[in-house]
């Protein structure tokens, strides 16, 4: 085949009678940031867990370096939306979860502490860390096993929008630092634009590949160029199946029960 | 510089009235404990109560410095003691054991679970007559009955500890491919710890009681033996020393559990109400 870091063909996939992803094919270079964007329910996360081994019920083919995916695979790394870190284990402990309690030592969970900015939290216990340090300590351990492919999970939709943008630089910085492969589910078009070399849309019922937009711009970006707003307009036309209309609420606003009569101006006396 | 140093004499002012406070919130436990035995001493020497019916304090403590010079009141403390320990590990150990097998498996939970939850619902004194007959009235019955009361609230709360443990913290056990004894080890033990201790506390506090529900039947030793020996030569001293010393054996048995939850559960992310 071709000489992709991941090479994904999804038949189908199922749940229960419902098909939720209907022919999905793509493929991601070494290398590359690409995220994957949609309405929720279009099986965008159902592809991540594939892709992770989490789920393996599906029909078709998908090739991590040549290989199909399984749990454990020294290739992928998961970040999920919440830190998911174990709470009975310090900060240390957490990022070095692979190599059990002695690993806290080890002197790579220190490199990365340091990369994340959370140095001073080695013997922290996640409860004494914030939204956005929890998360950071998240990215530090799925970088741990050196993963080539780092999939996250709408890694940043739980922390306010200022710690998000830093966690979004943060995250380029350190995958590219790392040489780190992301492939990223998203909700935000902005973020994924900002953060991705492409951005392939998804719609729904069943899932689906819509298209694609290639984001060409060099890093770092700045978030008011205007050529990455023009790249999230194309990202919301595919979105919009196509269209460039805006979401029409007029129809349903007006055949919906108006819960209070508007008064007529001229019946009402005002004295000012 | 002279002119922003504040004056010596307040800053130590300040410090002892905190120390004050520090001091009153320590003894306020002891308050109304106190304020009781002066009630009690000066009602029965005003002679509003018998002091047959009920000794007061001086007179108690008097009888406990009499047990406790001869050592009897050691010895009765040291063998009750040892049956606590030895029929608490050897039920909450069994309930560690079973717990985990019914906890971590569905199908050990639809086998076994259903006969612990009958045997649970059987009230503690009913065993005693059972055991007498099989055991003798050795030390065997006692131990055993302080096994089931030890038993059944580590059994439950560690099961419910296992099941509540939350999928996605197993899911991350799993990325990183733990699976069998090193999954339960590193994710279901640690996660069911909190529950586990609870268990431990209830079934530490049953033991003893169960300890005195086996001593007051057939013993010749301990503070169950102590209570009934009070009864029967009506002493109504020996009886309320057995039963302070028996509060206090079991808040000192439970003070140190809790000491241990403490240190091993200093990660949980509770609401903490003990003054910092």
């Amino acid at each position: 085949m071709s000489h992709n870091l991941l090479d994904l063909a999804v038949a189908a996939k199922d749940f229960q009678a419902l098909r939720v992803i209907k022919n999905v094919r793509f493929g991601i270079n070494a290398g590359e940031v690409v995220s994957l964007v949609g309405p929720s329910g279009c099986g965008k996360s159902t592809l991540l867990r594939i892709i992770g081994g989490l789920d393996t019920s599906y029909s078709g083919k998908v090739c991590i370096k040549g290989e199909p995916p399984h749990l454990h695979s020294r290739e992928v790394g998961l970040i999920f939306q919440e830190p998911r870190l174990l709470p009975w284990l310090m900060v240390a402990e957490n990022v070095a979860f692979e190599l059990g309690r002695k690993g806290r030592h080890h002197p790579y969970v220190t490199q990365l502490l340091a990369e994340v900015g959370l140095s001073d939290f080695a013997t922290a216990y996640p409860k004494q860390l914030s939204g956005g340090m929890a998360q950071r300590a998240a990215i530090a351990r799925g970088l741990f096993t050196q993963p080539s492919l780092l999939l996250l999970d709408e890694p940043f939709s739980a922390v306010d929008a200022f710690t998000r943008r830093r966690l979004q630089d943060l995250l380029l910085s350190v995958a590219g630092h790392h040489g780190t492969t992301l492939l990223l589910v998203t909700h935000d078009v902005s973020e994924a634009v900002y953060l991705s070399d492409r951005v392939i849309v998804l719609a729904d019922r069943p899932g689906r590949i819509s298209g694609q937009v290639i984001v060409g711009e060099a890093r770092p970006r700045d978030r008011r160029n205007p050529q990455l707003i023009r790249r999230e307009a194309e990202v919301l036309t595919l979105l919009n199946d196509g269209t460039n209309a805006f979401f029409d609420l007029s129809y349903d606003l007006a055949s919906a029960p108006t819960p209070w009569q508007a008064a007529r101006l001229s019946s009402l006396n005002f004295a000012i | 510089m002279s002119e922003v140093s504040i004056p010596a004499s307040t800053a130590v002012v300040a410090s002892s009235r905190f120390e004050f406070k520090a001091l009153i919130r320590r003894v306020q436990g002891l308050l109304v404990p106190a304020v009781l035995v002066i009630i009690w001493e000066t009602v029965v020497r005003a002679g509003w109560v018998s002091q047959h019916l009920l000794p007061p304090p001086s007179e108690l403590v008097t009888t406990l410095a009499d047990l406790a010079g001869n050592g009897t009141l050691l010895g009765h403390i040291g063998i009750s003691s040892l049956r606590v320990l030895i029929g608490f590990f050897i039920g909450a150990g069994l309930a560690v054991v079973v717990g985990a097998a019914v906890g971590l498996s569905r199908r050990t939970e639809a086998l076994l679970d259903p006969t612990f939850q009958a045997l649970r619902a059987i009230p503690s004194l009913a065993w005693v007559p059972l055991l007498l007959l099989w055991l003798g009235i050795d030390e065997a019955p006692k131990i055993t009955l302080i096994a089931i009361g030890a038993f059944f609230p580590v059994y439950l709360n560690f099961v419910a500890g296992i099941q509540n443990v939350e999928r996605k913290l197993v899911e991350v056990g799993g990325i990183y491919g733990l699976t069998g004894y090193r999954l339960i080890a590193r994710i279901f033990l640690p996660a069911a710890l909190p529950n586990l201790f609870t268990g431990l506390r209830s079934g530490l506090s049953l033991s003893w009681m169960f300890l005195v529900a086996a001593e007051l039947i057939a013993a010749s030793s301990g503070l169950g033996y102590l209570l009934t020996d009070g009864r029967e030569t009506g002493r109504a001293d020996l009886v309320i020393v057995a039963i302070i010393v028996l509060a206090l054996l079991g808040k000192t048995s439970d003070s140190l559990l809790l000491w241990l939850e403490v240190r091993l559960l200093g990660w949980r992310d509770v609401f903490d109400t003990r003054p910092s």
